[in-house]
């Protein structure tokens, strides 16, 4: 019995640490990452995982609780809305007209791409 | 053990979220900061759930589930306000004013 008890610290040290990992490699990515749309990518994408790791992580310390069950729900919760909050600001940031930065050949904007076929 | 691991967990946070306010400050454009802020909150909501565990007290858990939707609807308001410069219309009257008028944005 010991040795499970054991384990189950084991794993909950495993899952944190990557979820803090991803969350402050996701942190050091908006600050240094040139663009809007790459910063974007380390906020969203790591932000999901990391916070997902470390429900994980804290619901193996909970054990089988109801504050296990309300750490799900937080993270149940976190995992839907942290995508679409996300996908709702590159979305504004593409309607306002933002450009990716792009170095070597510049595309035109979806948006005039779009209006070319049109006309 | 686990104490220290909780407790090195969320410092770890609260060094992330002073990282993140860099950016909410200096970012060039609103939509920075908007990501930034909502960033923010997500940090914010799993320093919560690691700090209610450390101090032993449940309560922390509900507040955290609470702060996670209130981030979510803020962020939402925050993109609607700037876009449409009003909290009143509903987006779906807006989109069906767009439908009857032709307009593309």
């Amino acid at each position: 019995m010991e040795i499970l008890l054991l384990l189950r610290d084991v794993a909950s040290i495993g899952l944190m640490a990557i979820g803090v990992i991803f969350v402050l490699a996701g942190a050091i990515g908006v600050v240094r990452l040139p663009d809007f749309y790459t910063r974007m990518h380390a906020a969203g994408v790591t932000d999901t995982l990391g916070a997902e790791m470390i429900v994980l992580g804290l619901m193996l310390q909970a054990g089988f609780t109801l504050l296990s069950a309300k750490l799900l729900l937080v993270g149940f919760i976190l995992f839907l809305t942290s995508p679409t909050a996300t996908h709702a600001v590159a979305n504004a940031a593409h309607r306002a007209g933002l450009n990716p930065l792009l170095s070597r050949h510049q595309p035109p904007h979806p948006r005039d791409a779009e209006m070319g076929d049109k006309s | 053990m686990m104490e220290w691991v909780n407790l090195g967990a969320a410092l770890a946070m609260a060094l992330a979220m002073a990282i993140m306010l860099g950016r909410l400050f200096a970012g060039p454009t609103l939509y920075d900061r908007v990501l930034a802020a909502n960033s923010f909150g997500t940090k914010t909501v799993l320093l919560l759930l690691i700090f209610s565990l450390l101090v032993g007290r449940a309560d922390g858990v509900d507040i955290a589930m609470l702060y996670a939707l209130i981030n979510f609807v803020a962020t939402i308001a925050i993109l609607k306000f700037f876009r449409y410069r009003s909290l009143e219309i509903a987006l779906a009257q807006m989109s069906l004013r767009r439908a009857i008028d032709g307009d593309d944005d």
